[in-house]
Parts: C-alpha cells; structure tokens; sequence
C-alpha cells in the first residue's frame, strides 16, 4: 500500500536541485515584454490618453489603450460554470477600463521589445481623468450619500443574503438572558506567494496559446474565450509548474489582457510579469470583512438566540463576489448550533483593489468573529472558553440539511485534547490566572469548522487518464493541479493502490496543457485531494479490468480469478503470479494477432462534500509596554480523514500555521485615505511574518477516515490557516485581559487597546 | 534589468574621483542595497554610474596609533558585526548593524551605503551618533573629516561635495573609551524590516559604578535624519544611578524629539516608544558598565 506512507514527493529532487521550469523559465528570450499603465485615480473617468511621447521611444511595439479594447465584459472568478444565468459570475470587467475604479486600475498597456524601453512608455502616457468621489470602507459605501460605483448596483450591494431560523426577536424575549455583543474586523491581505503572476501568450496553430502560473488552467480557458470573444476550442492553456497561489490564481488574472495583446502584434509572443507592488493592488486580495454577532444566553451558557451581521468588503470589481462571505456566514448556524438564528451577509463594492479567493475562502474571517465572540462569551458568563465550546460545539451526529454533511465522530473534543496537551493548557490556564506587571503570558484555542470542495453549491466532477506503457508502468493525467501542495505525489499514491502497481510504477503528467489535459476545473476548495480520490478510484477500475481481460487471453484464467497486486497478474484463489505487468504490456501492444493501446479515461460527478474540522492552541507573551504579543507555542490539530502522506500533510499545515500567523500579528495593506492608494504594497512595508517570527509549529492529527471518499480522505488545503488568529487573540486576552477585536494583533492596534483599558 | 546609461568601475579612490569629476550626474554605488532598490523604482531612472565597490583599500576596520577606531566605508555589516576591534570597543555598532534586514543584505550593504544614504532609519546610523562619529570623505580637494551630526543635513541628504567619496567612518578613543552601549531597534517584525524607532544609549560611570558620568542617547525616525536628545542627556549628566534617575531621563527625551503621525505609527505611540526604549536602553547599558539599579 502507498497510501498513508510518507513518500517524497516525486517533485522534490527536480525543485532543490534548481532544474525546474517554471513559467518565466519555458519563456523564449525572444518575447516582446507587456507593461501596463495604471490609473492615478481611485475613482472616475479616462477621458482621453495622448500616447504620441510614448510610441516614439525605441524599442515600442505598440500602445494600446483603454478606448481600444473589445467590450466584451467577461467574468474573472476560477469558479466552475453554470449554465444556470443566474449562478453565473458576475460579468464586469474589460481587458482595460475606462471607468476607474481603484487606485492602480489599468488603462494602457504597452508591448515593447525590451523591460526599460516598455516601463519608459507606460511613464511617457499621458492620461487624462475626471476624477469621482472615492470610497474604501464598507459602513461608509453603503451610506446613501456614498458614490455609487456600478450603476447596476445602487447603494455598492454586490449582493445580500441572510438566514432565518426559529424566532430570533421572541426568542430573545426570554427573562434573564444575558446578552454578549462584539463587532469583529479583519484587514485587507495578500497571498505572497513567491513567484508573482506571470504568462506568455502567441498565436500558434490558429490558436492563441496562454502559458500562465494559475490554479485553474482550463476555467481560464474558458474566460480567455469570452474576454476576446472567440471560440474556447480556439484558446489553449498550458500551466506549468508554479510558485504558489494561494487562491490569488484562482482567478483569470492577467491572461485575457496578454492573449488579447498577442492578437495586436501579429501574434506574437508577449510576456507579462507581474511586479510585486503589483500583486498586493491588481491581483487579488482576502476580503476584509467585519462582522456584528450578538448572542443571547442562559446562565449556564445554553445560547439561545444568535445574531449575525457581516460586511465583506469586495473592492472595485466582483471577483468571487459574494461567496466568500456567504460561506462565511453559512457555518454560523452549524458550528455552535442554536434554535433562534438571524444572519445576515452583505458583499460590498468599494474602490479598493479587488477581492477574490484567498485560503480559507472566507472562514479566517468568520472564525476571528466567532471563535473570539465565542471567548468573550464565555468570559461573560463565567465559563472555561474550551468548556463552553464543549457545552455547546456542533455534537457528533449533526446533519447540515443543505450540504448533507455529517459530524462522524467526537472530531472536536479529540482535536481539542491533543492541543490542549502539547500546551499543557489546564495547568498554565491556571499558572497565569493572576498576574500583574510588564510582562504577562496566556493561552489561547479556537476551532475552526471547514467543508471539502463546492458540492452541492456548484459543480463538482473530476476526470482522470490512465495511458499503459509497454514497460508495464502508466502515465496518469487529471485536470486538478499541482500548485505546490505536493497534489500529483498524493494523486499517484492513490492511484498506485487503486490500480494495484507500485508507486514508481506511476508517472504523472504534472502540467495541464488544455488541448490534451481531460477537463478539470483546479485547485481550490481544497477539493482536490477529495475529489480527485473519486476520479481516481473509477478510472482504475475500467484501467484494471481492460488489463485483466487481456490477461485472461494470455492466461485463461476468467476474469473473476485475477487481480492485479504490486504490478503483477496474479491469481486470486493461490496467490499465484501469473505474469508481470511489463510482460502484459508488451504483448499487448505488440501482438500480432490483437494489438490494443489501453488506456481508461473516466469523469467522476462527485455529490458529496465533507467536513473537515480541528482547532489551533497557542501561547503568547505580551510586553504590555512594547505592545508586543510573542508567540510563545502554537498547536494545529486537525481531522482531514485519512492522511495519504503524512509528510505532505504536516507541510500543508505548517504553511497554513504561517499564514495564519501573519494574519494574526502582522499583515494588513493600508490605504492612503486621501487617494486611495496602496500605501505598503511592497514585501518591506507589508509585514509578511518571516521565520524569525514564528515559533516551533507543532501539527497533530486526529486521523478519522472519512466515510464518503474512496481513501477516506477530505480537506486540508485551507483549514489550517482557519483558527489560528482567533487562538492567538483569545491567548492575549487570556494574558491582559484585553479582546483585541481588531485583526492584526500588531503594535499599533495593542498601544490602542492597552491605551484604552487602562494598561499603559 | 536596470534603467542604466552607463557604470564605470573605479580602480582606486584617485580613480573614483577622477570618474565622478568626468560624470558629474553620477550616483555612486557601492554594495547596490539601496542605488539598485532606488533605479528599480524608477527614481535613478538612466543613471550614470560609478561603482566604488571594487576597491578593497576601503574595507575593513582597523585602530590607529591614537587609539580611533577606523571602519571603511566599504565594510560590510556582516564583517564589522564579526570584526574583533569592534566587539573588544564598540560591541554595540556591531549589534546594531546585525539587525539590517537578512544576512544576504548585511553581506553586501555597507556602513558607508547605509549613512551616504541619508535615511533616518538607518541601523547604523543612531549608534554612529550616539557615539560621536567622525565621517571621513576624499574629494579633489583632498580629506576632510566632519561629525556625523554635521554630515546629515536633511532627510536624504549628506553633506557630500561634487566627486567627494566617503572614505571612512572614525570613533575616537575619548569617545568610546569606559563607554558601554546598548542599541534597540523596534520594528514590526523580528527581521527583514526597517525601525519604526531605534533608539542607541551609551553611558560611562563613575569607578565606583555609582555615578552617570556622561550618558548619550540616539534615536533613528525621530525626526527626519537621526538624532541625539541633548536635554535628556543633561539631565541624566552626573547623577547616581537610580531607578528614579533612569525614568526621569528617558521622559526628558521628549523634550527633544520631533514625532509626527505618518501611515507607519502614530506620534502618540512613537514618543511612548522613545520613552520606553531610552529606559530599557540606558537600563542595559548602565547593567554592561558594570552598574546596578537602586
């Protein structure tokens, strides 16, 4: 068996040795370089653009401007498509706009043979606006008097849904409640992958041929076809290796732009490379969302009614739009489940850069409101936090009605256990009850609740390719993606063992090449592994049995008596090995009697998701004086199922740990409120956590085999960066006595709060 | 790639002058930590250059006959942070610099860079002036040497003259001899960042370790180029060491400083830093000068 082994990845030794290709490698020198002009404005009109100064400088293929673009508005979001209108993305965007609508929106792009001869010429156009008032707040955009950025969106409300369970406003009624109410914000964030955005694309073949660094290869596909209004058939993208996502390439970023651009020069080949001052403002960035929970309970802390308000903030352009808060607020009603809900979910227009996918989709932000809302309650009415989340977490055997998901077994109490252990949570909880003076310690936990995948939301499927080689080995292609995560290792273990060969026996196709790569719509979700298993699963199934019915020519032996175990034909009633794989193949391929290339070729419709839960505990001390919160010790203990590799697993975890700590300590993009501009969108200026930064980070499992996938496996791409800034801010409050309700945890906001409650 | 018209690598210091004296619009460069970050950004957009950093006469720290304490421009952090004549005298200088970004930049910046640079955040720079540094700058007319509080003139902007090169930084003995100093950098992470304020303390004591004998104290982005507080140090001038002593000074800083509110912190948190960080600098530098705290 592979499966649950710690195999190393089959990417490794390529990518330490420093051989790997990504997309700027596999780019021929002889490409013209794209540069993009970006607006000045937060908000208004290009009226007109001289280019004259521009297109004389050497070296200057072409300009072209936002007047020249096709109005064929298209949508961006890596999300699967609906033929259903009304699920469809949102449809708002020109490959370049002339009506402006953050600060940095592009407006010209300039194709050039050389970098220095493109960034002169974007310096030398000269653009002329009228300029519209601004907003960047969503309390402010959604006030009457604010400016209205998308007419067909009045009052900026992308969208608004809510939630109405039991009776609320009777429910509160009750004598005697005692009601807890907090307002939770969380800041506009970056992905930071290492390898910014990049893509080439040229007309080959009568098609345009897009190699791009993206999570989504054939969604892109598809929008590069409506952004230039041309066949899909027509449009091929090819997705190497890449240096991280994150979500941000969940997105068609800048793929329509550069195909459109090659069409301008003759087709050819153009390259557009991405800066990193332009990822954090014209890629994509975590909505910042602020949420309003009130919650009314007994005295014993049985909650009674609950109340939700969020507002997530989309920026300029819809993007993923409404979804990441709907998921949001769609685990509100089940991770603390209580009879009397209202919730309500509002997505917001503003003109700050726009919001899309970003790991955890959404529930980073719901669970610093829940789980910190949840500490405050628990301080309310005098409870332990970890048990009242005892008293009141999700139990086993809770069925969502809408997703059909099950709590299988006591997830939450095992993952809290385990935590609580390696902090030694009990005996300092009780160690740092009283302190006084400059330097106080705390320990923190928060849960975090997480699904696997879109079903039943949107679509779900996964197709996988199996091709036999005369050597007896296969090469297996799916359309899901290698992003960095170690996808195609996991892909080949499962397969491996599905099929019944030895993992080397397995070559993966790593790159989606959408002309020969079967369809696939990518990376997030953190489906991949999920849905993939079930793809997986099947396609083995029809590989094995056209391998079993040629062994049965060269055996006799009927089917039902054979099996295929470590990459030989064996007889099931002794064990007997009939033939090797290698002998099969060759015979099969090359007999001159009856010759066959096999291969199996299937699509799993998948109709199930799955939960994946767990929690973070950590342990800070804070320098009251400094405003400074160290992180101390920091557990992450989670239930993703069955681990295919632990190793793998443990290393998605980490790196969702250090997201996670970023976001609680550090990170947020601040914006000048006098233009609008991203004033920190560098590496220097946005306090992305470094090592030094972080301690030892501890990741423990509670491995409980998922019921409904193949290898009993389900998410854990995005769960861990989930709960670790609520743990990190109830273990400040733990330590002061202080809610930090204000993400991040950094000097500035704890000078501010430790100023107003008296510690400084 | 960079917007550059051209780089002339000079072979000597004599050299370097005689090219700056041809191109009198060029930047010089040194290790390129900060020229290099500049041209990417399109500030130094077709530059000349003049690259001094072949020129190894200009490396190193060594201590005169008279017992100064003489750096190159050209040394890097890493090799002052490691240089023995630094750890035995002025340890402080050494720490100080260690905490400029990641080890790849304290390989390749250098002290002359770091100051010629003009920037209130520089790592080095507070300590420089808390020690009473002499800059040394070769030009046509030949050496001159300044304080280091003469040489900043304002926020990126040094008192370098047309051709005139940095050639070395100078501690002397008066001013670091029975010293011990303590430097912190506050920032926002713990490597990889620049100071939100960096305060530099040094203190010489009575024999008896009784008495603040001198004390001087330097902060970098308390102002727009670095800066002593002189009130605080007047104040703290004399007196027995003392808890009470020590607060009394570091609230005095204030007296001195100019904080403003920016998008990086606000006034209000930047001076309750000063004051916080000249406590606990003075507190560690009064503990490696052999005192103790009544």
């Amino acid at each position: 068996m592979n499966v649950g082994k710690n195999i190393t990845r089959m990417d490794a030794a390529e990518k330490a040795a420093g051989r790997t290709k990504y997309t700027d490698d596999l780019c021929d020198k002889s490409a013209l370089i794209i540069k993009i002009k970006h607006s000045t404005i937060a908000h208004g009109r290009v009226i007109s653009m001289d280019t004259k100064e521009a297109e004389k400088i050497p070296g200057v293929i072409k300009v072209v401007t936002c007047f020249d673009v096709p109005k064929n508005y298209f949508p961006t979001a890596g999300h699967p498509w609906s033929t259903e209108e009304s699920h469809q993305d949102v449809c708002d965007r020109l490959l370049l706009s002339e009506h402006v609508c953050y600060y940095g929106d592009d407006v010209a792009a300039v194709v050039a043979e050389t970098e220095i001869a493109a960034v002169q010429a974007v310096r030398a156009i000269q653009v002329e606006y009228e300029e519209y008032p601004f907003v960047l707040d969503v309390q402010e955009a959604m006030k009457p008097e604010a400016p209205c950025i998308h007419e067909k969106y009045p009052g900026n409300i992308l969208a608004h849904t809510n939630i109405r369970n039991g009776n609320y406003q009777k429910a509160i009624k009750e004598p005697g409640l005692i009601k807890v109410e907090g307002w939770y914000d969380t800041p506009s964030v970056q992905h930071c992958h290492i390898e910014n955005f990049i893509c080439f694309a040229e007309e080959k073949e009568g098609k345009i041929v897009v190699t791009s660094s993206t999570q989504i290869p054939h969604i892109v596909r598809r929008i590069v076809g409506q952004a230039l209004g041309i066949d899909w058939g027509k449009v091929r993208i090819i997705k190497p290796y890449i240096g991280g996502g994150f979500g941000n390439k969940q997105d068609a970023l800048y793929e329509p732009l550069c195909a459109y651009l090659s069409t301008q020069v003759g087709g050819r080949l153009v390259k557009l490379d991405v800066s990193r001052e332009e990822t954090f403002v014209n890629n994509r960035t975590r909505h910042a969302i602020r949420s309003h929970i009130i919650t009314y309970l007994r005295k014993d802390g049985t909650i009674v009614a609950n109340k939700l308000e969020a507002f997530s903030n989309q920026g300029a352009y819809a993007s993923h739009g409404h979804a990441i808060v709907a998921k949001g607020m769609g685990c509100f009603p089940q991770l603390y489940p209580c009879p009397n809900i209202e919730a309500d979910a509002y997505t917001i227009f503003t003109n700050r850069p726009v919001a899309g996918a970003m790991r955890g989709y959404g529930i980073p932000q719901a669970m610093f409101a829940v789980e910190s809302h949840t500490d405050d309650i628990a301080k309310a009415v005098g409870m332990e936090p970890v048990e009242f989340r005892r008293k009141n977490l999700m139990p086993v055997g809770f069925v969502d009605g809408f997703s059909k998901n099950e709590n299988y077994y006591d997830t939450f109490n095992q993952c809290m256990n385990k935590g609580m252990e390696y902090i030694d949570y009990d005996r300092k909880k009780k160690k740092y009850a009283n302190q006084t003076g400059n330097i106080r310690r705390g320990v923190g936990l928060a849960v975090f609740w997480y699904n696997t995948a879109v079903y039943p939301i949107a679509l779900e499927s996964s197709s996988c390719r199996m091709v036999l080689n005369q050597d007896g080995t296969l090469q297996l292609q799916l359309g899901e993606t290698e992003i960095g995560q170690g996808a195609d290792t996991a892909f080949a273990q499962m397969a491996a063992d599905a099929i019944g060969v030895p993992f080397e026996s397995v070559h993966m196709v790593s790159c989606q090449d959408t002309d020969v790569t079967p369809f696939g719509t990518g990376a997030y979700a953190s489906r991949q592994t999920y849905v993939a298993s079930f793809s997986i699963q099947k396609t083995a199934e029809a590989f094995k049995k056209r391998i079993l019915e040629h062994a049965h020519e060269y055996t006799g032996m009927p089917v039902s008596n054979l099996n295929l175990v470590d990459g030989n034909i064996v007889r099931t009633s002794d064990n007997r090995v009939l033939m090797s794989m290698k002998e099969l193949a060759m015979e099969a391929l090359y007999s001159r009697n009856h010759s066959e290339h096999i291969t199996a070729e299937e699509t799993a419709d998948i109709k199930s998701n799955a939960y994946s839960f767990g929690c973070t505990v950590a342990e800070v001390e804070v320098d009251i004086a400094l405003c400074k919160a160290k992180l101390l010790n920091i557990i992450n203990v989670h239930d993703c199922g069955r681990l295919i590799n632990p190793a793998l697993a443990k290393a998605q975890v980490e790196g969702g740990m250090s997201m996670g700590i970023g976001y609680a300590l550090s990170e947020q993009l601040i914006f000048d409120e006098k233009t609008g501009r991203a004033l920190n969108n560098n590496l220097l200026d946005y306090k992305l956590s470094t090592f030094m930064d972080h301690p030892h980070l501890e990741v423990q499992f509670a491995e409980n085999p998922e019921p409904t996938s193949p290898f009993g496996t389900k998410a854990l791409g995005e769960p861990p960066v989930c709960s670790v800034a609520p743990a990190i801010r109830n273990a400040v409050l733990d330590a002061t006595g202080v809610a930090v309700n204000q993400l991040p945890l950094n000097p500035h906001n704890l000078f501010k709060r430790f100023y107003e409650e008296g510690l400084l | 790639m960079y917007d550059m018209k051209a780089l002339y690598e000079a072979g000597s210091v004599a050299e370097a002058i005689e090219l700056l004296q041809e191109h009198p619009q060029a930047q010089i460069i040194a290790g390129g930590s900060d020229v290099l970050v500049q041209m990417r950004e399109g500030k130094r957009a077709g530059a000349e250059l003049v690259s001094i950093y072949g020129l190894d006469e200009l490396r190193g720290v060594t201590l005169e006959a008279d017992g100064t304490i003489r750096i190159g421009s050209l040394t890097s952090f890493s090799h002052i942070t490691k240089d023995p004549i630094i750890q035995k005298y002025i340890n402080v200088l050494g720490e100080a610099v260690d905490m400029v970004g990641g080890p790849q930049i304290r390989n390749i910046g250098t002290i002359g860079g770091n100051t010629c640079n003009g920037v209130t955040s520089a790592d080095s720079a507070s300590t420089l002036f808390a020690w009473d540094a002499i800059v040394e700058l070769t030009g046509p007319d030949g050496v001159r040497r300044i304080s280091i509080k003469d040489f900043y003139i304002k926020a990126g902007v040094v008192d370098l003259k047309p051709a005139e090169i940095q050639t070395a930084i100078l501690i002397p003995k008066k001013s670091y001899e029975g010293y011990q100093g303590h430097y912190i950098k506050y920032a926002m992470r713990n490597a990889m960042d620049i100071a939100t304020t960096g305060c530099s303390v040094n203190v010489r004591l009575s024999d008896d370790k009784k008495i603040i004998e001198d004390v001087r104290i330097a902060y970098g982005v308390a102002g727009p180029i670095p800066m002593r507080a002189p009130a605080a140090e007047k104040m703290g001038n004399g007196k027995v060491v003392s808890r009470e002593v020590i607060e009394d000074f570091s609230k005095a800083v204030l007296e001195d400083l100019h904080a403003r509110t920016s998008w990086r912190a606000t006034k209000e948190f930047r001076e309750h830093l000063a004051v916080e960080l000249a406590k606990r600098a003075l507190t560690e530098s009064v503990h490696l000068a052999g005192g103790e705290i009544a």
